[in-house]
């Protein structure tokens, strides 16, 4: 890590998609803060020539600059399951990633449904953390899908955003009141669609190849009833309504129609949706094991048009760090959950380099789209914007090795599989990040 | 003719070849005329250690395998659930890599999870038979119900074969699925539509729920065993119910063919998928496929452990 009061990132192909930018361009930073974008050939010489300029040069010949990326959907597992993952440990994963701001799951222990909770998670960040956290609390008290939590007080402790992720409220009545409670504050309510009874003792996605391997099966409509349900409660209350990790072609429709009705819902899905099917279960593979389950090749391809024709505003990953021992386990037994914050940027330029967005829409459903969805001053390259940057070698070639992670989890799918696009350097606060040696 | 398996487990009909199967079911044409003697013991697996661990309470099939083990002239250790430090919270891994410390010669296993036989073998050096995982596999009852299949009707190519009952919980019927395939046999599949598993027909069978129509022109009819506890999940309305529409009883038998056969995996409900009258009737072959599963695992047992 490097601190400088100036930086100067030189000759990048800048793409910041909330302004349209998508050219070569030099973006000179102080004290942690984008002061000019353009062609700084003035700037350079003069700061360059003067021998007690304290200014960092970072040449990004080659290689495109980009708001540092959001992860909306990540499970930090602190306070309560360290064994897992720690808010150091995952904020680092998080920047190796490329991702200087990340949105954390309120399914901690306790639960994070209080004041005094948010205030832990942000306190711990500031010591220890290394890009910035924004807290996600939860709908009801203890996740229980009972009482709902003080949620006025949640929002001035700092959460972006409600949710009783992982545990959908199953209870319509309390949905609606979560909803209509939570737009007074203007924060969205993030929602885990799945009909518990549905979805009872399954493990994998409901199909042949659950049939063939003899584990109980989710089926599509487990997510997509309550998709329905969501929307139907979002049009009653007004409330602002996001979709987490949207598995099902069902549910891709749902969210679309209700956007063309002008229904105030957003939504996210995992790479891991747009990248591998239901086929990677086979084997017993329990790091293919997660709630929502991988699905068909036909929801793959329903999500992959969903993602092209903007369905789909945001790419999140689902970090769900586990110790490698709970996975190592017979496959019902294991829990769910793949970590992703330190693949997710590859696999999404996958989608690029095979056509389905542009590299442009890529960036934005990893940049603007979340922080627009959050309400957060983030992801854009603006003059006066925080100076969160992430420096990317398109054309690097890797070999993804979770022995490698920063993430205490080495729960990935992904382990072994060559790829493309690499994080050279991460601008944060004024520090200058290198992943070079990656 | 081949004379030994390819793989060092066997796991599941899935990944047999149809030699394979001719071979178990030869070698355990041998096997039954040891079990037919004054003296039933044979020396082949002197020596050998052979670990029974059983997750689950199986009366039927323990005792299968200790007996195959034990005219075998094998040490044959038990180990269930009740006993075992299971109870205390051990992995099953740690549980493997314990019983791989004692070197056994074969570990056959019976779990509730499915998937468990393929996790330990990957562990184990020493061959794992899956004696039934969860609703996956448990491929010696396939192989013995194809070889008592065979005894009676000399040629299985060409048998057409009903299966009825709760095929989705069902590791029995999955095998036989698979083995009955490769033999070149006709499967049809019968019972509520609660319990027939997503896509099955693309496992290469015929699915009809009506169970007087699955009868008609069968040779072979397999009733599984029905378990209460679905009825409580919601997945028929009343024993009652069932017993009527997916029961067999000599009135729907009418419709079979005059030489049918009539097999049951056990332990039976009687009275509910199988009347007591049919049950001990004289289509029934119930006691010859335990008197079976003996010859059938010893000749596993024999073929996977070098007995040879």
């Amino acid at each position: 890590m490097i601190k400088n009061s100036k930086i100067l990132i030189k000759n990048g192909r800048v793409i910041d998609p909330a302004n349209k930018i998508d050219t070569v361009l030099d973006i000179l930073i102080e004290n942690g803060k984008i002061i000019e974008i353009g062609n700084l050939l003035s700037i350079n010489k003069s700061e360059i020539q003067n021998p007690k300029s304290e200014i960092e040069i970072i040449d990004a010949s080659g290689k495109i600059v980009v708001p540092g990326l959001i992860d909306m959907h990540v499970h930090l597992r602190e306070p309560g399951y360290e064994y897992k993952e720690t808010i150091k440990t995952g904020t680092e994963a998080a920047l190796a990633g490329g991702f200087t701001s990340i949105a954390c799951m309120p399914n901690t222990k306790p639960v994070n449904d209080n004041q005094s909770v948010t205030d832990f998670i942000l306190d711990k960040t500031r010591k220890e953390g290394v890009v910035n956290v924004y807290p996600v609390g939860a709908i009801s008290k203890g996740l229980k899908g009972e009482e709902l939590s003080e949620i006025g007080e949640l929002k001035s402790a700092g959460v972006v955003a409600i949710t009783d992720d992982g545990k959908p409220v199953m209870n319509s009545e309390l949905m609606r009141r979560g909803m209509e409670y939570a737009s007074m504050f203007d924060i969205p309510v993030i929602s885990h669609c799945e009909d518990l009874h549905l979805s009872e003792g399954g493990v994998m996605n409901e199909g042949f190849v659950s049939t063939e391997l003899g584990l109980k099966g989710i089926p599509n409509a487990a997510e997509d009833v309550m998709t329905a349900r969501d929307i139907a409660l979002s049009e009653l209350t007004g409330a602002r309504l996001h979709i987490a990790h949207v598995s099902t072609r069902g549910a891709v429709n749902l969210i679309r129609d209700a956007k063309n009705r002008g229904v105030k819902v957003t939504c996210e899905t995992a790479p891991h949706y747009f990248t591998l099917t239901e086929k990677m279960v086979d084997g017993y593979n329990t790091n293919a094991k997660m709630n929502p389950p991988l699905r068909s090749e036909d929801d793959l391809k329903a999500i992959r048009e969903g993602l092209k024709n903007g369905t789909i505003d945001v790419i999140a990953t689902d970090h769900a760090p586990h110790e490698t021992s709970e996975k190592d386990v017979e496959f019902d037994k294991s829990p769910f959950g793949i970590v992703g914050l330190e693949t997710s940027l590859p696999l999404t330029l996958k989608l690029v380099e095979d056509g389905i967005i542009s590299l442009d829409e890529a960036i934005a459903k990893l940049t603007v789209n979340p922080a627009r969805i959050l309400n957060l001053n983030k992801g854009t390259l603006s003059v006066g914007a925080d100076a969160d940057i992430a420096i990317i070698n398109l054309d690097k070639e890797w070999q993804i090795d979770v022995k490698k992670f920063k993430s205490k989890g080495e729960n990935s799918p992904f382990h072994g599989l060559r790829v493309k696009g690499l994080v050279n350097t991460v601008i944060i606060n004024g520090n200058t990040f290198n992943f070079e040696a990656h | 003719m081949i004379n030994k398996l390819k793989s060092k487990d066997l796991l599941g009909t899935k990944d047999l070849s149809p030699e394979e199967i001719l071979l178990i079911l030869n070698t355990a044409e041998s096997m039954k005329e040891i079990s037919s003697r004054d003296i039933k013991k044979v020396p082949a697996l002197r020596g050998k250690t052979i670990i029974n661990l059983f997750y689950e309470s199986s009366t039927r099939t323990r005792t299968s395998f200790e007996i195959a083990g034990k005219r075998l002239s094998a040490d044959v250790v038990n180990i269930s659930v009740s006993t075992s430090s299971v109870a205390k919270g051990e992995t099953l891994r740690d549980t493997a890599k314990n019983l791989e410390a004692m070197n056994p010669d074969a570990v056959v296993i019976r779990h509730s999870s499915s998937g468990a036989s393929e996790y330990i073998a990957k562990i184990l050096r020493c061959p794992v038979i899956n004696a039934g995982d969860g609703a996956h596999e448990h491929p010696t009852q396939a192989l013995l119900d194809l070889f008592t299949i065979r005894e009676k009707k000399k040629e299985l190519k060409g048998l057409k074969v009903s299966i009825i009952g709760d095929i989705a919980h069902s590791r029995v019927a999955r095998s036989n699925i698979y083995a009955m395939n490769k033999m070149g046999m006709d499967v049809t599949v019968s019972g509520p539509s609660t319990l027939i598993p997503v896509d099955i027909e693309k496992i290469g069978v015929k699915v009809v729920n009506d169970v007087v129509k699955a009868i008609e022109g069968a040779d072979v009819i397999i009733m599984l065993r029905i378990q209460l506890e679905r009825q409580e999940k919601g997945l028929f309305p009343s024993i009652r119910e069932y017993s009527r529409l997916f029961g067999l009883n000599t009135e729907k038998l009418k419709n079979a063919k005059e030489d049918v056969i009539i097999m049951h995996p056990g332990p039976m409900n009687r009275g509910v998928e199988i009347s007591a009258d049919v049950a001990d009737g004289q289509y029934s072959l119930i006691l010859d496929q335990v008197t079976n599963g003996v010859a059938v695992r010893m000749a596993v047992l024999h073929l996977l452990t070098g007995g040879a």
